[in-house]
């Protein structure tokens, strides 16, 4: 399937770029980091502590063993600091 | 009921005209840029648009459905933002004080953790530093 990943803050910061398109079997979002950190060291370093990372599957709020069937957008930050 | 996410500053007096008519309380919380060492230049908000203009409304009527309030509203900036400028607010009406503020005290905790903002300060250095969520944020939310 085809999903497009965003990034922000520092993970945007050490992937280089704040989002890309990419074509995955990846059933959960645990093996989409797999993929993506399989891909460069900058994905890899992005992705070391994965305490340190959350994500959103079309833009819900999600855990890292969400499933990924039928979705489009799969996004990764580090936890959120608003207010 | 509003939410609304912007990079213009806003006032927080004009935000209340016509707000919540007929409520027997508001409250109103307004959050300011902060410099804890007075060695900052600026704070940078970054967001993620689309799931960012979601989540505050979803939060909103969350709130208005747990404390029945009678109107809500959520502004929230962006971009770049000078020390002391408003980076947000949140406005609860209610029936009754205590509804409107605990509605509002909730809002902020959610706001805190799981809205998509990022801060990232800017020192009169240059130096760009991002914000880490600190652990009572999230703790707080399970009060709720």
């Amino acid at each position: 399937m085809t999903l497009d990943v965003l990034y922000f803050a520092w993970l945007r910061e050490r992937i280089g770029q704040p989002r890309e398109r990419i074509d995955t079997d990846a059933a959960t979002v645990r093996d989409l980091i797999a993929d993506l950190a399989a891909r460069d060291d900058w994905h890899a370093a992005a992705f070391a502590d994965l305490a340190a990372v959350r994500c959103a599957v079309d833009q819900q709020l999600a855990d890292l063993d969400a499933p990924l069937s039928g979705a489009r957008e799969v996004a990764f930050f580090p936890p959120m600091t608003g207010g | 009921m509003s939410a609304r996410v912007q990079t213009a500053p806003f006032d927080p007096a004009a935000e209340l005209a016509g707000f919540g008519a007929g409520a027997g309380a508001i409250v109103t919380f307004t959050g300011l840029v902060r410099d804890d060492t007075g060695a900052m230049a600026a704070l940078e908000i970054e967001h993620y648009p689309g799931m960012t203009e979601r989540a505050l409304s979803d939060y909103g009527a969350e709130a208005a459905g747990r404390f029945d309030l009678t109107d809500w509203r959520i502004v929230h900036r962006h971009g770049r933002l000078a020390v002391g400028e408003p980076i947000m607010m949140v406005a609860t009406a209610a029936r009754h004080r205590q509804a409107a503020f605990q509605a509002a005290d909730y809002l902020m905790d959610w706001l805190k953790s799981r809205a998509p903002f990022w801060k990232r300060e800017i020192g009169q250095d240059g130096i760009a530093r991002w914000v880490d969520a600190k652990a009572g944020d999230e703790a707080a939310l399970s009060r709720w």
